[in-house]
């Protein structure tokens, strides 16, 4: 079977950003079966080295990164750049963070 | 009353946030079900640090009272009692006396009679700074040492409260009165009220911190998500179900929602210990219901519990603009860099670390800055420039230089010569009031889990 590189947004159930307390900022990307999780998994595309240079977050820094197979998700918790709502606040929920973890592309079958 | 026999307890709550309002249909379904209690947190950081700075609550005062009054309803009826957490979103003092008095309120106009206890979660700073001294607090995740001064600039500070000043509560209501019919807490971690329940009730710890981390945020682990949710505890599992027939609760939905707004996927801390979730097993046992088992709880020795606090940090004034040239738009960072030294210069006589310009350019990299991934800006952009400084005055002073010195600024193949931006509003400088920052987010140990929060009693009628 052909592979081509495809965007998790059109893989995953859930990509999301969100506060976690007013100093972290936790992603979510949650698979819609444990088959997507394990071929994702296996890919070896998501690593703390790529939400690093994607968040420009040091790798020592990131506070959560794994995948939980319980719950057939990647979860990366991350320093927020400011205290939540200080000057210069551009998210105060950071809701719209995850932009960036959508567009990672992953090998996958051609349709 | 329902009592909480041997093998169950059942728990109702009808919204992950008093004063967001819920469906009372199926609130009065969820009554159907007999449960022990009703618990409701209204409590949260999400929306800012603006509530513990200045005092605001997450909700307006009529809409509280709407849903108070469906509440005491419920509870002057099944007689259950009726636990109201972090009262006005920041849980302080002042707000847990709101929330009394819009009780009393209510009780007034509507001829009820209940009893009820205020739990206190102010904290008063010359112990922290007593704590700070002795070593017993650190910082929670990513923050600064705390530094006595922050305690002094904060507001107010508060501790979350766990589950035994809940039964404290519940068993110490001056006998005089007899029991407690209605709760109103402080700041308290989200789950404190029902796992409270259940843990008095003598249940497992792990499994009713677990029901009330679920359960917290109403029906948020349905599918759908919604607002009403059921809690059946027994002596090895718990159930969950939605009380809206058209939602659904499965194992994926509610094991992933233990991940929301969460650090970790498996490991909650919380007052007095960490639930440990990475065994859990869930089971659908209907088309709506699920079951779940096997949470740990590990105690934390010393106890801890989680400090918050906020300061006012000055005044700020913003001005909203469009922009659709594009010969401007391709030079917009150059041109705000020139206005702003402009700017910086015509007011030398503001020691310039007095006060912050943070230009928002919305069309280019507003939401996520420095961080975003699409370099071209779009056909039009939204400029917001912020400025923060000492006095309001200040702020909108500096906020309008910028303003008129971008409209009119100069850039090389300018052929508008009219004007640079196009002004939506007036004000056209809009003064924004005293901004504020989340300056306490630490551990404290404590020797005892009740001895920060006071209980006090009384009779509403």
């Amino acid at each position: 079977m052909t592979s081509v590189p495809t965007p998790l947004r059109e893989i995953a159930k859930v990509v999301r950003s969100k506060n976690a307390g007013p100093f972290e900022i936790t992603l979510d990307i949650i698979f819609k079966s444990r088959e997507d999780f394990d071929a994702v998994k296996k890919s070896g595309v998501i690593t703390k080295e790529l939400i690093s240079e994607l968040y420009n977050v040091p790798t020592q820094a990131i506070i959560t990164f794994g995948f939980f197979d319980l719950v057939n998700a990647v979860k990366i918790t991350l320093p927020r750049p400011r205290a939540q709502g200080a000057i210069g606040e551009t998210d105060m929920h950071a809701a719209q963070q995850h932009v960036p973890l959508q567009e990672i592309c992953v090998p996958w079958p051609a349709q | 009353m329902a009592v909480a026999n041997n093998d169950e307890i059942r728990i109702l709550t009808p919204s992950g946030m008093l004063g967001y309002g819920f469906p009372i249909e199926h609130v009065k379904l969820g009554l159907t079900l007999k449960p022990h209690a009703i618990t409701i947190d209204s409590g949260s950081t999400d929306s800012g640090p603006q509530k513990l700075g200045l005092g605001e609550m997450t909700c307006s005062h009529a809409n509280y009272v709407k849903d108070m009054e469906v509440l005491l309803e419920a509870q002057q009826e099944a007689k259950i009692p009726l636990l109201i957490s972090s009262a006005g979103g920041d849980g302080s003092n002042l707000h847990v006396d709101v929330f009394r008095d819009i009780m009393v309120e209510i009780a007034q106009r509507r001829g009820w009679r209940f009893k009820l206890a205020k739990i206190y979660s102010d904290v008063d700073k010359a112990l922290i700074k007593k704590e700070l001294k002795a070593g017993r607090i650190e910082p929670l995740g990513p923050v600064p040492q705390l530094d006595p001064r922050e305690v002094d600039a904060a507001t107010v500070v508060v501790a979350q409260i766990g589950a035994e000043p809940f039964n404290k509560a519940l068993d110490e209501g001056p006998s005089a009165i007899g029991g407690v019919d209605v709760i109103v807490s402080g700041r308290a971690y989200d789950p404190s009220p029902t796992a409270a329940m259940a843990i008095r009730a003598g249940f497992d710890p792990a499994l009713a911190w677990h029901m009330g981390k679920i359960m917290e945020c109403g029906a948020l682990c349905a599918e759908p998500v919604g607002r009403s949710v059921m809690g059946w505890l027994r002596r090895d599992h718990f159930e969950i179900e939605p009380l809206n027939p058209a939602e659904r609760c499965t194992t994926a939905s509610v094991a992933a929602h233990t991940l929301y707004e969460k650090t970790h996927p498996f490991l909650l801390a919380g007052p007095g210990g960490t639930l440990d979730l990475s065994q859990c097993k869930y089971e659908q046992v209907s088309d709506r219901r699920v079951r779940v088992s096997g949470s740990k709880f590990i105690p934390a020795n010393p106890y801890t519990v989680k400090l918050e606090g906020a300061k006012t940090a000055g005044y700020r004034a913003i001005f909203i603009a469009g922009a659709r040239d594009p010969i401007f738009i391709r030079q917009i960072d150059e041109i705000l860099a020139r206005v702003i030294d402009v700017t910086r210069d015509y007011y030398k006589e503001i020691p310039p670390e007095t006060y912050r310009i943070i230009p928002h350019l919305y069309g280019k990299n507003g939401v996520m800055g420095e961080l975003e991934p699409v370099k071209t800006p779009a056909h039009e952009l939204c400029i917001i420039v912020e400025v923060a400084a000492a006095t309001q005055a200040i702020a909108t002073a500096i906020c309008g230089k910028i303003r008129t010195s971008l409209m009119h600024a100069p850039y090389p193949g300018r052929i508008a010569t009219a004007g640079n931006l196009a002004s939506p509003f007036t004000p056209l400088e809009i003064p924004l009031g005293q901004a504020c920052e989340f300056n306490v987010y630490h551990l404290m140990q404590v020797d005892s889990p009740t001895a920060l929060f006071p209980v006090q009693y009384e009779e509403i009628a």
